[in-house]
């Protein structure tokens, strides 16, 4: 029995999104007769010729009269391998509300471009939601390439364009498609007439997208939702895994209490015994200790906790037209299991979803748009950014009259107490600099030899009059990141400040070079996000030396105390690694010794 | 060098489903489990069952009872709900038209599936409840395939499609003034073959008919309709008797039987995987109304 992916569509008939479903629903064998003769008896009586297939996904009398879609639809399809929940959503501004809530639990994102229009500023919107969303993968369904002759030129130069627009967002996995939805080339079964294209169909793309890795499995989080307690001699705290996994014989902490206790037993439904508990599954935990646990609490572990606060910045949506959103409107906010009264006191911006200019003139949101605001809640919240946790970083606004849920909210940090610091525009831009700067991040395991290939790197570029600078690690903690741990927690700030500074030497025009572990996929993305904001390349390099061979070389000494657990939290050991999923480079011991890797890297630079 | 945590698909629809069962339990008063003794509402009710343990179901069920039943599935009810010890409330269609609150349709293609409405709304009326839950599934019906899981009913039960509230994450906004109440659906993203998958997975007993055996039946309107004491012959009409199973088990007027030999849930799972047909277009007499006919159902306070 295969996972479930969670999909979400965005765009309108004329972009052929409800012909490519129906043709995803026809060729996978998931129409039933009687659902195409019912579309063939409505599309005749209307009059006309084919059989319009938006008739199945279009349900309400209204949509089905006006020959729109107004609202979120369900579909679901499956093949031997996979079982698939489509979110179908319309495309058109009027919309983004619905779009918003089908983008809100979807693993993958099909976004669709005409081939002979481009991308239009529809495909903006729909990538800019997905990616404020928070949908890991991305799919530009480049449609319709029958009517452009199959053209490979054409193919690319819409990629390109798309690329270049993707870039300003927050978009871990991009891939593109050509096909024609109403011949079924490259839908389910690879295109005859587009030989040049190398990748698969889009069928077999949705098959094998892999998104074990996409839920967070760092940062354990269990909100409580229900005590249950049928007897003195249980007492059990149920609720669904929000983030990292969870053992029996973890320490943890219950917040906001702060008491600390070990988890006795993880029981799944129906009394199951669970050996690690991870997003999203519903268990039932029972704890050693007698300590006080309501619905609302959550529980984590010691050293990994979410922020607890009562003022934080979110990016939200608006949902209703019966009101507009201003500063000083109290609402209920339902954040996990937390219901809590909320006041949202400042709007920052406005956001134009189809530019991505910020109004900060802006007073209110009205149906539909997109601002950054700063909300206050009666009590604190526990809940962490939601780039790093869709779980613990969402929210619902529901209006205390109406009781309609009016807004959905992404969590952004904390306040941020920088609100009175302004940036000071340079009077110096990049090209008047000497030399333009870029990021190379070498990650991988302790003894993989990032720190050798990087000083050879660093010596052979300021050999060649480059100005190069090495940023260690191991050296940075003496300094800057004296103040750090191993905690997870630790590691992530360690790799956001190395970030930061790499960015301030690139920006000055250094070639910075990083030497790092970093072993969490999502912050190495945080640190590549920064430098593609800034317009400066960042070239992350994965170090690929096996475990066991990095071992045996254990130049520190390090693994063998790890081994004897005299130090904890060590990456491969008892600390976890993610490898990158787009390195630009990849190094491994058989390419060579240090010296033909750097080489190797200086290379790819000069390519 | 990452672990692949994952989920089957099933175990992320029971998930899901437990989910909103513990939030129902958790912020309504006064919560109720719809239970016909159809296959759905016998997952949903062992779902339920999972959700709370050790504990026992913290709310009662209701059935909804048009009088015109299948008596292996009223055994069945009456046997479940003594075994898990849960409390059953009957709403029963015959008590309406008895007090003449409703009238009983007559002639050919008669039936007491609109009737359920106006019991389905005194039961909940009547006991207060504040939640309900059903066992519908998006993929039964397009108009079902738009409600959303916590389905708001105002104070005459009705269901606006228009108006419905975004239903984002996992985050249910539940909340209701008094007499209105909130329709739920553990099962919205479970289909026919996954029902049958978890049924066959954790051996789920069912009501007998919905394995092949051997009954009379009445041909009509492409269906086959069980030959009960409540089905009025028309003219030409002869009972004939075949192999067959249910696809869905409703009032027995209006539920028809598919011809199979599948006698245990693999089979049945096999048959449902190949099968070409809905189980709603291939045995409801209900939704073939008209185009519209559940969701004009459902406005006025349906299932």
């Amino acid at each position: 029995m295969g996972p479930l992916l969670r999909i979400a569509t965005a765009g309108s008939v004329d972009d052929g999104k409800s012909t490519l479903i129906g043709r995803l629903l026809y060729d996978s064998k998931t129409i039933f007769t009687d659902q195409l003769a019912a579309v063939e008896r409505t599309s005749r009586e209307r009059g006309d010729d084919t059989p319009d297939l938006s008739l199945l996904t279009d349900g309400l009398r209204a949509e089905r009269e006006q020959g729109i879609t107004i609202d979120v639809a369900y579909r679901y399809f499956a093949t031997p391998k996979r079982k698939f929940v489509v979110a179908d959503t319309p495309g058109h501004l009027q919309y983004t509300r619905n779009m918003v809530t089908g983008a809100s639990t979807a693993d993958l994102a099909l976004i669709l471009v005409d081939a002979r229009k481009g991308v239009l500023e529809q495909s903006r919107r729909h990538a800019f939601i997905a990616s404020l969303l928070g949908i890991p993968h991305l799919v530009v369904c480049v449609n319709k390439m029958d009517l452009v002759g199959w053209s490979k030129e054409r193919f690319d130069e819409i990629r390109e364009d798309f690329r270049r627009f993707a870039m300003k967002l927050d978009v871990h996995d991009l891939s593109f498609v050509p096909m024609s939805a109403l011949l079924g080339d490259n839908v389910v079964n690879r295109s005859t007439e587009m030989s040049w294209y190398e990748g698969s169909s889009l069928l077999h793309h949705l098959e094998e997208v892999h998104v074990a890795s996409d839920q967070n499995l760092i940062d354990a989080r269990f909100p409580v939702q229900y005590v249950i307690r049928p007897h003195q001699d249980f007492r059990g705290y149920a609720g669904t895994v929000s983030g990292g996994v969870l053992k029996p014989g973890d320490e943890v902490a219950v917040l906001p209490s702060g008491f600390t206790s070990t988890i006795k037993d993880i029981w799944g439904p129906g009394g199951e015994p669970v050996a690690e508990a991870f997003p999203p599954q519903a268990v039932t935990i029972e704890l050693a200790d007698h300590i006080d646990v309501s619905r609302g609490d959550l529980i984590c572990r010691p050293g990994n906790r979410p922020h607890v606060g009562q003022d934080l910045d979110a990016m939200v949506c608006w949902f209703t037209e019966q009101s507009s959103l201003k500063p000083g409107t109290k609402f209920t906010v339902k954040h996990t299991s937390q219901q809590v009264k909320g006041t949202v006191r400042e709007l920052d911006y406005r956001l134009d979803i189809n530019t991505l200019h910020r109004d900060e003139g802006a007073e209110t949101l009205s149906l539909n748009e997109i601002g950054r605001v700063r909300l206050q809640t009666q009590t604190p919240l526990l809940f962490d950014p939601y780039k790093r946790n869709r779980g613990t970083g969402s929210f619902i606004l529901i209006d205390e009259a109406t009781n309609n849920t009016v807004a959905a909210g992404m969590i952004i940090g904390p306040r941020a107490q920088t609100a009175n610091v302004v940036w000071h525009a340079p009077a110096v831009t990049r090209e008047q600099r000497a030399t333009q700067g870029l990021t190379i991040w070498l990650t991988g395991l302790s003894g993989s030899g990032k720190s050798t290939v990087a000083v050879e790197l660093e010596r052979r570029l300021v050999a060649s009059g480059r100005p190069a600078y090495l940023l260690d690690g191991d050296n940075l903690r003496h300094g800057l990141n004296a103040d750090l741990g191993f905690s997870a927690a630790d590691r992530s700030e360690n790799v956001r400040r190395t970030g930061a500074v790499a960015r301030l030497f690139a920006d000055a025009g250094n070639i910075a070079i990083v030497s790092l572990i970093s072993p969490y996929q999502a912050d190495r993305e945080e640190v590549r996000a920064a430098h593609e904001a800034a317009g400066l390349a960042f070239v992350e390099v994965f170090v690929d030396t096996p475990l066991e061979v990095c071992e045996s070389r254990d130049p520190k000494g390090m693994y063998a105390k790890a081994r004897a657990g005299e130090i904890r939290d060590f990456t491969g050991v008892d600390a976890p690694y993610e490898a990158p999923e787009r390195a630009e480079l990849v190094l491994r011991p058989s390419d060579g010794d240090p010296t033909a890797l750097a080489a190797a890297v200086l290379a790819h630079l000069d390519r | 060098m990452t672990i692949t945590y994952e989920l089957s698909h099933l175990r992320a629809l029971e998930a899901e489903a437990v989910h909103i069962f513990r939030e129902v339990a958790a912020t309504f008063e006064k919560p109720v489990l719809l239970f016909s003794g159809g296959k759905d509402s016998v997952v949903m009710l062992h779902l339920a069952a999972k959700a709370f343990w050790p504990a026992p179901l913290p709310f009662p069920v209701m059935h909804v009872d048009t009088g015109h039943n299948f008596d292996e599935v009223i055994d069945y009810r009456d046997v479940t709900v003594a075994k898990l010890g849960i409390r059953l409330v009957v709403s029963s269609v015959q008590d309406d038209i008895d007090a003449g609150r409703v009238v009983e349709e007559t002639g050919a293609g008669a039936s007491r599936n609109r009737l359920q409405t106006a019991a389905l709304l005194r039961g909940i009326t009547e006991n207060g409840f504040t939640a309900a839950f059903g066992g519908a599934r998006r993929d039964e019906e397009k108009a079902r395939a738009k409600e959303r899981v916590f389905s708001f009913r105002d104070q005459y039960g009705a269901w606006d499609p228009r108006n419905q509230r975004p239903e984002l994450w996992n985050l249910y906004n539940g909340k209701h003034r008094k007499g209105e109440h909130i329709r739920v659906f553990p099962l919205s993203n479970w289909t026919e073959l996954d029902i049958w998958q978890y049924i066959q997975d954790e051996e789920i007993a069912l009501p007998s008919i919905y394995y092949a055996h051997r009954r009379a039946v009445v041909p009509r309107d492409g269906m086959l309709l069980a030959h009960t004491r409540f089905l009025e012959l028309q003219e030409g009409e002869e009972p004939v008797e075949m192999l067959v199973r249910f696809r869905t088990v409703g009032d027995a007027t209006c539920t028809g039987c598919v011809e199979s030999d599948a006698v245990t849930p693999e089979q049945v799972v096999e048959e449902v995987a190949s099968t070409r047909v809905t189980e709603r277009g291939a045995t409801r007499a209900d939704d073939r109304i008209s185009e519209a006919g559940m969701e004009d159902r459902k406005k006025e306070g349906y299932f």
